[in-house]
């Protein structure tokens, strides 16, 4: 089988993804899973989901040559692939507006989704506003309480959010509490999933949502510079921007992907949130994959400054990817992340995410062991306007 | 036969129904679980399903949420579990105790590992919420082969279609759960259980188990007239999260006679 064509069909990248849940939402993702195969099928609803990212998202995204910055990390060509730039800033609205037309489709009237940083959130609430549906938002008590901005963007769109006290307080228990409310509201309630993971037919579908980056830049790549690039680097959360623009690019050998983990305080500290780089294989919100846990099976705590990174497990299909050394996972300090943050502000004008700016750091590891001629292609995932308390606060600077 | 389907053919004989309490194991504290476990029995349990605590329990409402955080508060894991049921074991080899949890304590121990020290501990079925039958090639042959029973949920979102395939992969018994929404929702409406009840034992010849809403005699008597058994936990582990300090068994010990109460009051008008 090749790498491109997974998962199969019950949603299993190798021995990882699959559907792990309880009985009750075993029906609700067949009905997903029927009904996403007939809208990927359905030309009328490809088109239409091609229209809103052109016209109401602004794609495509440009490839921006971020030369300043290249010359400053000495090295390769850095080309920045911009998902800051579309509506709601960040490559998260992608994929809502794909889940968001699949509820419609459905006749499904209120959707659920989960937060970390606030971004997915952010564009759940935006496509319910836009599509006339009732939308409520999980998100951990701690990420709300350091991503207020995005709670009051998504307020202001019309969402409720619910902060999340169980647990860490952090993403993974708003997913399982996202999960409990899908459970209870099963028949009116389409869970809008935020990155490409949860239980088989999310990760396929949301990767299917985001591959559109990887698709714009197999195009624009050869248009700017008159090839592809030899590495592409995206930062890995639970990986949807990374596998939206890793996935196209699987068939084209010359081309290194390195996904970026959040090294959080060190991986030899123990408090980071790099499954990928320092987890094992085991089973959480519905799948199977590398991920973050004690020796009893208990899943730990993580510790990164990015709260849209903050999460113990990663995707499925990355772990695949891993396995089969078609991908490289590396893992990025907080400390670098800031350091990078600071570079693209005073070098490009471009204020990162915090999540993206460890995909840029990674460059700057990169850039200098590679010749002047060659190229690495950077996902910048989302813009930092989010994150500017955060960077403020470790600065030691009171806004 | 397994000691549950001696459990459930020796009730059938006197025209009994089976109930089911559920405890975390580890909640209030890690020295607790074997005497509530022997107060289990001793006010009328036929089978204990003793909860393994994970830090991520998707499937359950905030109370049992809580005791599991109060359990790895307490530091118990998988192997603390099957050590308290290796202890009990040595003063009752007779009631069954069925592990409920999730799926990664046990993935990270290894299912073969995991279902050879099970059954040496004395356990004698294992729920595993977020193994689905479709994913459970591998376990549940690995868990029958050890003599372990399987045993699977169906819901009220399960179409008739899927409870044969739930059925063949299950062994023990079957645990509907007879509400959406997680542990300890509210609302329990015994007709529409019924029927689907009548529905799943077209398909299926084990006891089924009912559970989810049942909190007190009354509740419990209207699902053993359905049911071949009544599961019980939210409702008890709210009264171990409640009792003051050293109330805890007697408070439990007396809630469950009470449920058996309601329990044996459905056989008796039958």
């Amino acid at each position: 089988m090749k790498l491109t064509d997974l998962p199969d069909s019950r949603g299993h990248f190798g021995p990882y993804g699959g559907i792990f849940v309880a009985e009750t939402l075993m029906a609700a993702l067949e009905e997903l899973r029927v009904e996403y195969d007939r809208a990927r099928n359905d030309p009328a609803f490809m088109a239409e989901f091609e229209y809103e990212l052109k016209h109401y998202v602004g794609r495509p995204s440009p490839v921006y040559h971020a030369k300043r910055l290249s010359e400053q990390y000495g090295g390769a060509q850095i080309y920045l692939k911009r998902e800051d730039l579309n509506h709601t800033g960040a490559h998260k609205i992608n994929n809502t507006i794909g889940q968001a037309l699949l509820a419609r489709r459905m006749g499904k009237k209120r959707v659920i989704a989960e937060t970390g940083a606030g971004q997915h959130g952010v564009a759940s609430a935006t496509v319910a506003a836009r599509y006339g549906m009732e939308c409520v938002v999980y998100m951990g008590a701690e990420d709300v309480a350091r991503q207020s901005p995005n709670v009051f963007r998504m307020k202001l769109l019309g969402a409720t959010v619910v902060p999340v006290s169980s647990g860490s307080k952090t993403l993974k228990d708003a997913l399982n509490e996202a999960m409990r409310d899908w459970v209870t509201n099963v028949e009116s309630t389409f869970y809008i999933l935020g990155t490409a993971a949860g239980p088989h037919p999310y990760p396929m579908l949301v990767r299917d949502f985001q591959c559109v980056i990887g698709r714009e830049c197999l195009t624009q790549m050869p248009e700017l510079t008159g090839r592809q690039p030899d590495a592409v680097i995206a930062c890995v959360g639970g990986g949807s921007n990374a596998i939206g623009i890793f996935h196209p690019y699987i068939p084209y050998d010359g081309v290194r992907l390195i996904g970026v983990e959040a090294g959080g305080s060190g991986i030899a500290s123990g408090k980071h949130a790099a499954p990928l780089s320092a987890g094992t294989p085991g089973i959480l919100h519905g799948f199977r994959s590398y991920l973050m846990q004690d020796e009893n099976g208990q899943i730990i705590e993580t510790h990164s400054v990015s709260a849209g990174l903050d999460y113990p497990g990663v995707g499925p299909e990355h772990s695949y990817l891993k396995d089969a050394g078609r991908a490289e996972y590396v893992a990025i300090n907080d400390d670098e992340a800031l350091a990078a943050f600071h570079d693209l502000c005073r070098l490009e004008g471009i204020i990162p995410a915090l999540e993206s700016s460890h995909a840029v750091a990674h460059a700057k590891k990169l850039a200098p062991t590679l010749k002047k001629d060659q190229i690495i292609l950077v996902n910048l995932s989302g813009r930092g306007d989010k994150d500017i308390n955060t960077v403020a606060k470790v600065s030691g600077i009171t806004l | 036969m397994s000691r549950i389907g001696q459990t459930f053919t020796a009730l059938k004989a006197q025209n009994k129904k089976a109930l089911i309490p559920f405890i975390t194991a580890g909640d209030p504290g890690k020295g607790m679980t074997v005497p509530l476990m022997h107060a289990l029995v001793e006010a009328g349990a036929d089978i204990i399903e003793l909860g393994v605590p994970f830090s991520d329990p998707m499937a359950d409402g905030p109370v049992i949420q809580r005791a599991s955080e109060r359990a790895l508060a307490n530091k118990v894991g998988l192997k603390d579990v099957l050590t308290m049921t290796a202890e009990f074991r040595k003063t009752n080899t007779t009631t069954p105790v069925v592990l409920m949890g999730y799926a990664n304590p046990v993935e990270h121990m290894g299912y073969e590992t995991f279902a050879q020290a099970a059954k040496a501990a004395g356990v004698d079925g294992v729920l595993t919420v977020d193994i689905p039958p479709e994913e459970s090639a591998g376990v549940s042959d690995v868990f029958k082969a050890a003599g372990l029973d399987p045993i699977f949920l169906l819901s009220p979102t399960t179409p008739e279609s899927r409870v044969e395939q739930v059925a063949a992969a299950a062994g023990g018994f079957i645990y509907y759960v007879s509400l959406k929404g997680v542990t300890g929702s509210a609302n329990l409406d015994t007709e529409e259980v019924a029927n689907k009840l009548a529905m799943v034992r077209r398909h299926c010849s084990l006891p089924v188990g009912v559970g989810f809403g049942i909190r007190d005699a009354a509740t419990a008597e209207a699902v053993a007239r359905i049911a071949d058994a009544v599961v019980v936990g939210s409702r008890i582990v709210n009264e171990i999260e409640t009792a003051p300090e050293g109330e805890c068994v007697n408070r439990v010990k007396h809630l469950v006679a009470e449920l058996r109460r309601g329990v044996d009051a459905a056989s008796k008008q039958a």
